[in-house]
């Protein structure tokens, strides 16, 4: 028997992923939709010996056919491949969330409520009365509080009794007189036509004009008369606005139930949350804030990460690269092995894996900041701001998003509206510095500046926004003329992260960089250490190997930043594959230079770089090429060879300029 | 007598009553929660995007689009 399926749907943040998690727990994955960038989580549970399947569907506010995710959500509940679905309701917003409800019963969905988050509807003074709105609607309603794990048993009960029930199909709305009238015309066109969709609500989408369902219907059939039919109504009622009718007709239906199931406080509850923002988005004090917060999110990441931490990570690796040198010793291997273990895994893979604890705090704060509601907020502060750049709030949401990768920042992206304003939130995301390029900005504070180390970072992270934002200026004056989409953004209440949202976002961040270190870094490394021991001929490590002959081709290229040796334009140009790879380079690099024991990077960093070169490095990593996984992350969102390749060059023009001109500034100024 | 949701001061309350942006526009402030005759109180409007309540739930508006939303103001 074919494993039943279950589908989530929800509006955005009515904790629909959450209440996912909590029925999942472990047993998920992250894909892909087919032919689109909208992610897509899979999950399964047992309960009394019998296997589910979950998916996760996007966000969406409405079953339209704007957006992607709306299109991926929409056709996924039209192929009917779940058995059911549980529709995940905001409680504290009934009204707006029950609007996607109303479409999903139009459909005659099989369908399980999840009113979800009543604690907070409850601090709201909201009182549900559950069975009469599972009555009013006609399916069964499961209170839930997904973010502590109340009520996820409950809707899992309901959910596998509603799959061997089976919904009787039943339009609960009732239309506007005209469009009724409509209605019963359109399904007598399109009964017994053998249309993927049911009649009736075909008939509707068609009134309604939804081009998405029209051209569906219109590719599946070459029936003259259905064909017909619908171009003649359209053409015959191009006036009338049927839409906004029909959306109202829902609206007042979900309104109505609302109105005799809910009962709210005469007076609305002044909450915790509007005091907060009394204070944080503050006309004057809103921008401020941020950046206190920015600032604040650095200084612990260092004072953490790296003063608190950092030792022992590097003594964890240090101490491997000794138990792995004796064993090696002791097995008699080959020199070459012994100089590929240590010269190139310990002191390349092992300088990128010193960074763990590092980039573990800066995640579990970015996901604290994003869990508390505040990025929201962040959005809006910088909404007007924005706009005297050519961009809108919501781009900013991405560009915080890069500060922890930028691969997903570029797929962020998606929920704009507007292309124009998609394109240049991509083209800057990665002057956004990521969590790769923090190992190495981190080796060069240790050595140059390491008492102003969270200040010296946040500069650098600000000084990336800079650029992005002229950048995006300069973007809007040339290329992409026109409008600045409108702004719309919910604003939703504070909330103290739950840990176990924390943990997780973090966990699979810091996973992955860990993956990254063990697969690409250890690749990219691999083929350093080759070219740097290689030909037999040439003294390893030295300006003879094959790496070395590369590096002082590059050297011209980098002179005027001031960081004219070989190992160094190498380690850049080692870097554009994965960030981490500049400090694995320099690590491996140095370490076969030297030939000792116990040259620790950040010494040899010393010797070979001043402050002000070392300064120059760092803005230049900050600004250069990024990543390959970006670039190919931005070939598939535009869809097209040349925006990524454009991203390339352009931004290694801007990062190799200002590197210049650092340089060159400081010279004159006597620094050195 | 319908004014635009950006003459609304903080604390003030009003009935949408219609909309005069474009049809993507409208579509996506009705599924937010704009749709005729909802009730809306300002929260914010001073600098940047305005700030509305409805149903106790904030939504933060640009200017530009807070200035097509018309509304009937109540007394």
């Amino acid at each position: 028997m074919k494993t039943k399926r279950i589908a989530l749907v929800g509006n955005p943040n009515s904790g629909k992923t959450t209440l996912f998690n909590a029925i999942t727990g472990a047993n998920q994955h992250v894909g892909n939709w087919p032919g689109v960038t909208v992610e897509k989580k899979e999950g399964s549970f047992t309960y009394r010996g019998a296997t589910y399947d979950v998916v996760d569907l996007p966000g969406i506010y409405s079953l339209g056919a704007f957006s992607e995710d709306e299109i991926v959500a929409m056709d996924y509940i039209l192929t009917d491949d779940a058995d059911v679905i549980i529709d995940v309701i905001d409680a504290s917003n009934i009204e707006r969330n029950l609007y996607l409800t109303t479409q999903l019963l139009e459909m005659g969905k099989n369908l399980v409520i999840a009113l979800n988050m009543v604690d907070e509807a409850e601090k709201r003074e909201m009182k549900f009365d559950v069975a009469a709105m599972s009555r009013a609607l006609g399916v069964p309603v499961v209170p839930t509080v997904a973010s502590r794990d109340n009520g996820t048993e409950a809707v899992i009960k309901e959910a596998v009794k509603a799959i061997e029930r089976k919904r009787v199909y039943q339009n609960p709305l009732t239309y506007s007189d005209n469009v009724s009238h409509h209605h019963e015309h359109m399904v007598e066109l399109l009964e017994g036509k053998d249309l993927p969709y049911p009649p009736a609500w075909a008939a509707i989408k068609v009134i309604e004009g939804d081009s998405h369902v029209i051209s569906r219907i219109e590719a599946s059939t070459d029936d003259a008369t259905v064909l017909n039919g619908i171009t003649e109504f359209h053409k015959f009622h191009s006036s009338d606005n049927f839409e906004l009718e029909i959306v109202d007709s829902r609206y007042a239906f979900a309104h109505r139930i609302a109105e005799q199931t809910v009962k709210r406080p005469p007076v609305e509850v002044v909450t915790l949350t509007d005091k907060i923002d009394k204070i944080l988005i503050n006309k004057y004090l809103g921008i401020p804030i941020f950046a206190l917060i920015m600032l604040a999110v650095f200084q612990l990441t260092f004072a953490i990460g790296q003063d608190l931490l950092g030792g022992y990570a590097a003594a964890l690796v240090e101490g491997l690269g000794v138990l792995i040198e004796r064993f090696l010793i002791w097995a008699h291997s080959p020199e070459w092995l012994v100089s590929f273990m240590i010269d190139g895994v310990v002191n390349g893979v092992g300088a990128v894996v010193e960074f763990v604890p590092l980039i573990t705090v800066m995640y579990l704060l970015l996901s604290l900041l994003e869990d508390s509601g505040y990025m929201a907020r962040a959005a809006y502060v910088w909404d007007n701001l924005m706009r005297a750049f050519g961009m809108q709030g919501k781009a900013f949401i991405s560009m915080i998003i890069g500060f922890g990768c930028t691969v997903p920042a570029i797929m962020s992206t998606r929920t704009m509206d507007n292309k124009k304003d998609r394109m240049v939130t991509m083209l800057i995301t990665p002057f956004m510095s990521c969590g790769a390029k923090l190992p190495i900005y981190s080796v060069f504070i240790a050595a140059f500046f390491s008492d102003h180390g969270g200040l010296v970072l946040f500069s650098l992270y600000a000084f990336g926004i800079i650029v992005g934002l002229l950048m995006a200026k300069l973007f809007n004056k040339t290329i992409f003329k026109g409008e600045t989409s409108y702004f719309i953004m919910e604003l939703p209440p504070y909330r103290i992260p739950s840990t176990k949202s924390v943990m997780r976002s973090m966990w699979l961040n810091v996973s992955d960089f860990i993956k990254r270190a063990g697969t690409i870094i250890f690749m990219v490394v691999t083929i350093m250490w080759l070219l740097a021991v290689l030909p037999g001929s040439a003294e390893p490590y030295s300006q003879s190997s094959y790496l070395g002959r590369l590096g002082t081709l590059l050297v011209p290229i980098f002179r005027h930043a001031g960081f004219g040796t070989w190992q160094e334009s190498v380690a850049l140009f080692a870097g554009i594959p994965a960030k981490e790879a500049v400090v694995g380079t320099l690590g491996m690099l140095y370490a076969g230079q030297y030939m000792e024991e116990g040259v620790v990077l950040v010494n040899a960093v010393q010797q070979h770089f001043t402050s002000l070169t070392a300064l120059a490095y760092m803005v230049m990593v900050l600004l250069y090429t990024p990543c390959a996984a970006t670039i190919s992350a931005v070939a598939r969102e535009t869809k097209s060879v040349r925006w990524p390749v454009a991203m390339a060059l352009y931004t290694f023009a801007i990062g190799w300029f200002v590197a210049v001109l650092v340089f060159q500034i400081g010279s004159l100024f006597g620094f050195a | 007598m319908s004014v635009s949701l950006t003459n609304l001061r903080a604390g003030e309350k009003g009935k949408v009553h219609a909309i005069a942006a474009g049809k993507y526009a409208t579509k996506r402030l009705y599924e937010i929660g704009f749709n005729t005759s909802a009730h809306v109180t300002v929260i914010k409007n001073d600098a940047g995007p305005v700030i509305v309540s409805i149903n106790g739930n904030k939504v933060a508006l640009g200017r530009g689009l807070a200035h097509k939303v018309m509304l009937a103001k109540d007394q």
